[in-house]
């Protein structure tokens, strides 16, 4: 399933929100057609929560996090961390990190097996998001871009990445992540995949402005057709556990 | 097949590579390549994105009917034809927002002139992403919104101007004139002219302000000689703050003596001019008018201030001039100048065949006369004047016949000049108060007789070297012109009449018909 929505007129969902496969985070906003995109498709199978982080609405750009656990910045206020502890399922840690670059959702882009991040991001933390994620960390870069988590968007069936990713690079990150990637755009154009988009394994939501053609290749890659919340439990899971065993 | 030589198959794959489609366009899903950038295709582009949105698709022109100028903002009023280079660069500079693309083209597209629209078709190129050149056509339709310039504006109301020259020669033709009008525009003296009028016997010229006038009449005192008046009429007084305004009159009259004039000297003048003899021709008219005696050849020149402090008039002028033949030329040798003094017999034209009266005459044309030449002078023998001075003269000693100028016979085919003069353009005082619409007899004789003097002028001019070169003489380009010239002339009657240098002229620079 791959849905289109706005937040305050912004294309950017991927700022305003935080998708996977077992939470959704959604930033406090004037309107709540936002929030209501979201609980149209995921309110009965995992819960979407209405929070700040450190007080910003760019909630997407602050933490990053998959099925396992939720990273936040350390300017996360302890009011929005036990609000998060008591609306977040108990199997999710959550945990605080002390990184100078802070916007962990730009510094590092995950999925529930690897994670991708900035080359300068310090050791205590890769570590800590080997602990808390349970992935495998790896320093790269998107088109040679630092910001790993602005430029791609991978979720555990593929991966949208940079237009401008030699194939090379593409083949190259393909194999650290284990899943089919693609180079494309998301809202008419913009190379700011990270931002512009937030999927899981059976819901990608995109801006506005995104065209269909570019609807189609995130469906693709995705592999959104026919993606069901339990299909995850199904066929999928035996052969990622075959594959990580 | 040996014409082709075979590619090394790695190499082809890394080309292949390369070339290879990475990314969908965003707009319509075709495959291309990601790695310049675009995340849309050149075509989507071309349709999605429109580099001129900036730029107005109307826009208004001013225009003025009356003197047919575009305004150019802010206040600049110019000149320029329909499709004219000039008129395109007025819309250009019109059009706002075409300094953020590059103009490539820009032509008109043909319209109707009385739509009052110009079509302009533009191409411009402008940069739509990052290093993505578009280039569009498009066309701009301007409305020429008709208004009266503020120079019309100013010459249709009435008393804008300050001083008038009212310049009058009291003689029966216009020649002096013409002369003067070619002299004012040769040296641009009329610049500063609001208006100029054409009244009995001479011309009014109209200025704002009294130095203007001043120098038109300093001018004049340069080129003929003049006496003038000044008086001033009061307009407005404000006896409060002590001001009054005035408008200034300069009555500017010309000595009514011209050219091939007969002339009889008063004594004194005759006598402090080198002791000339009295019965004279007047053979220039400048600052100055130069007499000659025909009998002697001697010259003298009388200043034009010396001649108004005791003015006196022609004897007899060229309208009095008749044509006589030519028999016999004896140069006696004596030579001054472009003169030469001869004996000539000469019979009148209108006698012959009718009776044998010769006549047996000194004259100074002794250089250009040949027998058989028409030549035109003053028959005295049957003349009567009615002149003070000419009843002081000894008439005894005056001989019956005084030659002036070689008379050359022109047929009409001749007319055809292959130069031409530059005209004033002057409104014309109505003196009669009744206009019914069409020109009543008298104004159609006074046409006739203004061709004629103009006529004459332009002969003069041909056959006076020193008078054209005060003169600006243009190019004549008549296709048909040169049609009758190249014609193999039939009459060689008038093949010996004097004939402009091409030389002498001047390219035609532009329009003919000067705009005020």
């Amino acid at each position: 399933m791959a849905t289109r929505a706005q937040f305050e007129n912004s294309n950017e969902v991927g700022v305003f929100s935080k998708l996977t496969n077992s939470y959704c985070l959604v930033a406090l906003g004037g309107s709540e057609n936002f929030y209501s995109a979201f609980e149209a498709e995921l309110g009965d199978v995992i819960p979407v929560v209405h929070t700040t982080i450190a007080g910003t609405k760019i909630i997407g750009r602050m933490v990053a996090g998959n099925r396992r656990g939720l990273l936040v910045p350390s300017q996360t206020t302890d009011q929005e961390l036990m609000h998060l502890r008591n609306s977040l399922p108990d199997s999710v840690k959550i945990q605080r990190v002390e990184e100078r670059l802070s916007a962990l959702g730009n510094v590092i882009c995950c999925n529930d097996y690897v994670a991708l991040v900035h080359p300068d991001i310090e050791r205590e933390t890769e570590e800590i998001i080997a602990d808390t994620l349970g992935v495998e960390v790896f320093r790269q870069t998107i088109a040679g871009n630092v910001l790993v988590g602005s430029y791609c968007c991978i979720s555990n069936q593929g991966g949208l990445v940079h237009p401008q990713t030699p194939i090379q690079d593409q083949e190259e990150l393909s194999s650290l992540l284990q899943v089919p990637l693609v180079a494309g755009t998301v809202n008419r154009g913009s190379p700011v995949i990270g931002a512009g988009m937030v999927v899981n394994d059976w819901l990608s939501v995109t801006g506005l402005a995104t065209t269909a053609p570019e609807l189609s290749v995130i469906e693709s890659i995705f592999k959104l057709q026919d993606a069901q919340p339990d299909a995850i439990s199904g066929s999928l899971r035996d052969t990622l556990i075959e594959t990580y065993s | 097949m040996p014409n082709y030589t075979q590619l090394d198959p790695m190499e082809q794959n890394q080309q292949q590579d390369q070339n290879r489609a990475t990314v969908l366009c965003c707009n319509c899903g075709v495959p291309m390549d990601g790695s310049t950038g675009l995340t849309m295709c050149y075509d989507c582009i071309k349709q999605n994105v429109d580099i001129t949105q900036g730029i107005p698709r109307e826009m208004s022109l001013s225009y003025c009917r009356n003197c047919e100028r575009f305004l150019q903002p802010p206040s600049q009023w110019i000149h320029a034809q329909l499709e004219s280079r000039e008129l395109l660069a007025i819309c250009l500079r019109r059009l706002k927002g075409l300094n953020n693309v590059r103009l490539i083209d820009a032509s008109f597209l043909w319209t109707e002139p009385h739509s009052m629209r110009l079509r302009v078709k533009l191409t411009v190129q402008g940069e739509a992403f990052n290093n993505v050149i578009l280039q569009q056509t498009f066309v701009v339709e301007f409305v020429v919104n008709a208004m009266q310039c503020p120079d019309c504006a100013k010459s249709y109301t009435a008393h804008t101007w300050n001083t008038s020259v009212q310049i009058r020669q009291k003689v029966s033709h216009k020649r002096t004139f013409l002369y003067l009008e070619q002299l004012i525009l040769k040296h641009n003296a009329h610049a500063d002219t609001i208006a100029i009028k054409e009244t009995k016997d001479g011309l009014d010229f109209y200025y704002a302000k009294q130095n203007h006038a001043m120098r038109m009449i300093d001018f004049l005192r340069g080129c003929v000689p003049i006496k003038y008046k000044k008086s001033e009429r009061l307009i407005t007084e404000d006896s409060h703050s002590g001001t009054a305004k005035y408008k200034f009159t300069y009555s500017v009259e010309i000595a009514p003596i011209c050219k091939d004039d007969l002339v009889v000297l008063p004594k004194g003048f005759a006598k402090s001019m080198g002791n000339i003899s009295r019965f004279v021709l007047c053979s220039k008219v400048a600052n100055l008018i130069r007499f000659l005696d025909p009998l002697t050849m001697q010259t003298a020149d009388l200043p034009g201030s010396v001649y108004w402090r005791a003015p006196f008039n022609s004897l007899s002028d060229m309208s009095q001039l008749v044509e006589f033949m030519v028999l016999d030329v004896e140069p006696t040798g004596e030579q001054r100048g472009k003169y030469m003094m001869a004996d000539v017999t000469v019979a009148r034209s209108s006698d012959m065949g009718v009776n044998d009266q010769e006549y047996y005459v000194r004259s100074h044309l002794g250089a250009i006369l040949h027998p058989g030449d028409s030549v035109l002078g003053y028959f005295l023998a049957n003349s009567n004047f009615n002149s003070a001075l000419y009843d002081s003269l000894d008439t005894e000693n005056l001989p019956d016949v005084v030659l002036v100028k070689k008379y050359y016979k022109r047929s009409n085919k001749r007319k055809r000049r292959n130069w031409k003069l530059k005209r004033m353009a002057r409104e014309k005082e109505e003196i009669g108060g009744d206009r019914s619409g069409r020109f009543s007899k008298t104004e159609q004789q006074e046409e006739e007789k203004a061709e004629r003097d103009y006529e004459i002028f332009l002969e003069d001019l041909e056959e006076d070297k020193e008078l054209r070169q005060s003169v600006n003489m243009y190019k004549a380009n008549d296709t048909t012109n040169a049609a009758v010239s190249s014609a193999p002339e039939s009459d060689s009657e008038d093949s010996d009449a004097p004939e402009v240098n091409v030389d002498e002229l001047l390219d035609e620079l532009d329009n003919m018909t000067l705009a005020k």
